[in-house]
């Protein structure tokens, strides 16, 4: 069976800037490119007919197919240095808190290769500590339990041949019946292959002939787990000299024999891995593990790790990290100077496989085409990149209330694990993944498949074509990076089906934006809701903590809340002082996947101030139909909430009723709970189609609802949705100020 | 705890007529029930066809794997959903549904 898949180097592109496309291809000696503009979403019944447009190009053309490997799994390493040369007795050391003791052996840290030479600390088969040397193991012989600190250290001396291993559980108040173990062998000396370099969380396995995550260099036995601490020293360290070693602070004595002194509580915000040895033998880390990780010395006294880094020393690592695949270009991409701006993607065929690599053209920094700015989600894109949980577990339908659904696409992500996943998965060890990435095969970015995110936003873009006042395509990376230089040209700022995720950066240009007389029409649902940090240097990379509350996959452990990326504290904007209702009036209120509703007017809709919004549509009733499962309302929903930020003079024009069982309050909303969170039988439930004027003659529009979008085609956006919508944009577009009330 | 009482065919009829929707509390918990009960695998749906065709599946629970795809299609997500139910429902009670 033919696969074919691939990525891009960037996701937003100016005319005459270049993106490379990396593609992977099995079974098929040759695969076709094309590069379409994408104008709707392969939606089936009631949408538009699929179209995307070809563009003229030398970059559509066929292709060698070869097979790019995914080389997943996160570690720490040390290149080689001299210091690290000829090395026969050792001590090495850590603490570590294994995540999944009994999955298989897992190297902790050293200098051991595959081939069987050099010398290391392991996580034996059993979840014992064990230390390696050449073909030599000696294990604690006494499993380690899952999410326990323990002092893991090996001694070795080569004159005697004198071998000591050391597992001691670290007091953490639980109850356990462990006690320290020490156990000693005769090995020989096996000395580290040449040029080797020393690695945390894995052991060498050798080279590769394309680039992985370190240089060339292939790794394996991946550790899940934390380490805090570790050490390397040139000689067989007693017990009192490995408990000093095993201090915060180099100890005073040991200057002869200490090779490495590694303190991860420094760069916490970077890649780098810190020796505070005179060896100075800094590393760097792989493929991502996770920092800002409490350690083994965590008191609960200190929740933010900017305050007390050294309480946070750990660094988390995971089998199936993964940031950036490092493939090889396989084709460029010159936007053409008058090129329109849209969705765009690189479309990939072999033989029955197509796999679509999106990417975004903008205007020209500084420039704008049109009044009208489609700002898309590539934060919450990216954040959503590769979710796989959603067809993992029947559980899912308990909240989603239908069977799960997949494609041949999203399919490949469970023919290729080491693609990674997404943040709403969990890491193999069951912790929460903080990081979602763009650089690499991205299963859930296509204009067809389940409708969600990026395939529905493919119903707004359709909409603004028919519409046909023009628009330009913005990012959110463009919006994190610029500010509010990238909105100020523009009119309208159209945010779309699900803007979930938001940089600080991205909310304060937005406000700004706001504040000046820009218009905003929020054509989603649940929007305005996770604070992200985004990585400060490394391309398509975001971080989010989940902390606290919220609808969410996995919640981040307790003193952890804060991003490794920025300092920044995570979780909702609605527990730091932004709700969503501040920039939209509306914020999300429930869920539910089954059936979508429809929105009822309300009195407030016949003020004359939104009397733009009506012409032409005469129903009481809105929206009770639609693409996204027959209603306009529906998905994720917001409501106004005026003790939220829903400005007093926002009108509620709309509201939608009659939501499912599997619509339930959202957990913020929940202090204590009961058997009435339902929407057949809670009135907070529902979808506030909502209007306000902002400062400067602006004004905001909001749906609040995900499912709106895919009301707009509609009977050919012959509807009462479309109308209503369309209203809004020409009134928005207009010149003429909006006037706050008095 | 709730179990499902196979002499109950007004609250499969209730699903048949609407899969998706409102429902009502003893539908509801039937389908909590089938839900969330553990299995060895679980349906999915593979769509060949975007939004016209669906291929019935089997997903193993708690590992990455592949789905198992079967013969059965659907041009309807109702009909995969009833389908999945008379299913589950044997499943359960032992008994096939005499609705069909």
């Amino acid at each position: 069976m033919t696969r074919i898949m691939g990525y891009a180097d960037r996701i937003s592109v100016q005319p005459g800037e270049t993106v490379a496309v990396m593609a992977s291809c099995i079974g098929a000696p040759r695969y076709r490119a094309e590069i379409v503009r994408l104008l709707n979403p392969n939606a089936g019944m009631g949408a538009s007919d699929y179209k995307e447009v070809r563009i003229d190009t030398p970059a559509n053309a066929s292709y060698p197919g070869r097979e790019q490997k995914m080389h997943a799994g996160s570690f720490g390493v040390v290149p080689a240095k001299r210091a690290l040369e000829g090395l026969r007795s050792f001590t090495l050391q850590a603490y570590v808190w294994p995540t999944t003791p009994k999955k298989g052996q897992q190297a902790l840290m050293g200098l051991w290769s595959e081939a069987g030479t050099g010398f290391g600390l392991f996580v034996g088969t059993g979840g014992a500590a064990e230390v390696r040397i050449g073909g030599f193991r000696l294990s604690s012989g006494v499993p380690m339990l899952e999410r326990r600190w323990y002092l893991v250290a090996a001694s070795f001396d080569a004159e005697s041949g004198r071998v000591r291993l050391w597992q001691e559980p670290i007091y953490d108040k639980t109850f356990h019946a462990e006690r320290p173990v020490a156990v000693d062998g005769k090995a020989k000396a096996s000395l580290p292959d040449a040029g080797a370099p020393l690695i945390f969380a894995g052991w060498r396995k050798g080279e590769a002939e394309a680039p992985t995550a370190w240089g060339r260099l292939l790794v394996s036995g991946h550790f899940n787990g934390r380490i805090d601490r570790p050490r390397l020293a040139r000689k067989a360290l007693d017990r009192a000299a490995i408990q000093a070693l095993a201090s915060g602070r180099l100890p005073s004595g040991l200057e002869e024999e200490i090779l490495g002194f590694w303190d991860f509580a420094r760069g916490i915000s970077s890649e780098r891995i810190s020796d505070l040895s005179p060896n100075r033998l800094d590393g760097e880390v792989a493929n991502m593990p996770t920092r800002a990780m409490t350690g083994h010395n965590w008191t609960g006294a200190e929740m933010d790790w900017t305050k007390d880094p050294g309480q946070y020393g750990a660094i988390h690592f995971h089998d199936d990290d993964i940031y950036d695949c490092r493939w090889q270009t396989d084709f460029s991409f010159t936007v053409p100077a008058d090129s329109r701006s849209g969705f765009y993607a690189a479309k990939l065929v072999a033989d029955e496989a197509t796999f679509y690599v999106p990417f975004f053209v903008r205007p020209k920094k500084g420039t704008a085409r049109s009044k009208i700015a489609f700002l898309a989600s590539t934060a919450t894109y990216t954040v959503y990149a590769n979710n796989r949980a959603r067809f993992l577990s029947m559980r899912t339908e308990l909240y989603q209330g239908r069977i799960s659904m997949m494609d041949a696409v999203d399919i490949l992500q469970l023919e290729f694990p080491e693609m990674g996943v997404s943040t709403y998965d969990r890491h193999s060890d069951g912790s929460g993944v903080g990081f979602g990435s763009r650089l690499r095969p991205v299963t859930n970015w296509k204009p067809h498949g389940r409708l969600w995110n990026y395939c529905c936003d493919l119903f707004i873009i359709d909409w603004l074509e028919h519409v046909g006042l023009g628009y330009d395509v913005i990012t959110d990376d463009d919006l994190h990076a610029e500010g509010q230089d990238l909105l100020r040209p523009y009119k309208v700022v159209i945010t779309g089906s699900h803007p979930e995720y938001w940089s600080l950066e991205m909310l304060d240009a937005l406000d700004g934006y706001q504040r000046q007389g820009g218009r905003h029409m929020y054509m989603g649902g649940n929007g305005f809701y996770w604070r992200i940090a985004y990585h400060p240097s490394k391309p398509g990379l975001i971080e989010v903590r989940r902390s606290e509350d919220g609808v969410r996959a996995w919640d981040a452990r307790v003193g952890e809340y804060y991003h490794q990326f920025t300092g920044e504290y995570g979780g909702l904007w609605r527990r730091q002082g932004r709700a969503p209702q501040v920039a939209t009036g509306v914020g999300f209120i429930s869920q539910g996947f089954d059936a979508c509703s429809y929105y009822r007017r309300t009195e407030a809709s016949l003020d004359p101030r939104v009397a733009f919004m009506f012409e032409g549509v005469a129903d009481e009733i809105l929206g009770n139909f639609g693409v996204l499962q027959g209603g306009a309302a529906g998905l994720e929903i917001d409501c106004v909430d005026p003790a939220l930020g829903t400005p007093p003079h926002a009108l509620v024009v709309a509201r939608s009723e009659n939501h499912s069982n599997t619509y339930i309050l959202v957990a913020e909303e929940v202090n204590v709970p009961h058997g009435a969170m339902d929407a057949v039988q809670n009135p907070a439930i529902h979808a506030d189609l909502t209007f306000f004027e902002t400062p400067n003659g602006g004004a905001v529009f909001s749906t609040g609802s995900i499912a709106y979008a895919g009301s707009l085609p509609v009977n050919g956006f012959d509807n009462n949705i479309a109308r209503l919508t369309t209203n809004v944009l020409r009134r928005f577009v207009d010149e003429r100020p909006f006037a706050m009330p008095t | 705890m709730f179990k499902i009482d196979p002499s109950r065919l007004d609250v499969v009829r209730e699903f048949k007529a609407r899969p998706f929707g409102e429902h009502s509390p003893e539908l509801q918990y039937v389908l909590n029930y089938m839900r969330s009960r553990p299995v060895t695998q679980f349906e999915v749906l593979v769509m060949t066809d975007p939004g016209k065709r669906w291929v019935l599946a089997y997903m193993p629970t708690g590992g990455v794997d592949v789905p198992k795809m079967t013969n059965q299609t659907f041009d309807r997500l109702e009909d995969a959903e009833w389908h999945v139910f008379k299913l589950r429902w044997k499943d359960i009670t032992g008994k096939d549904l005499p609705i069909d």
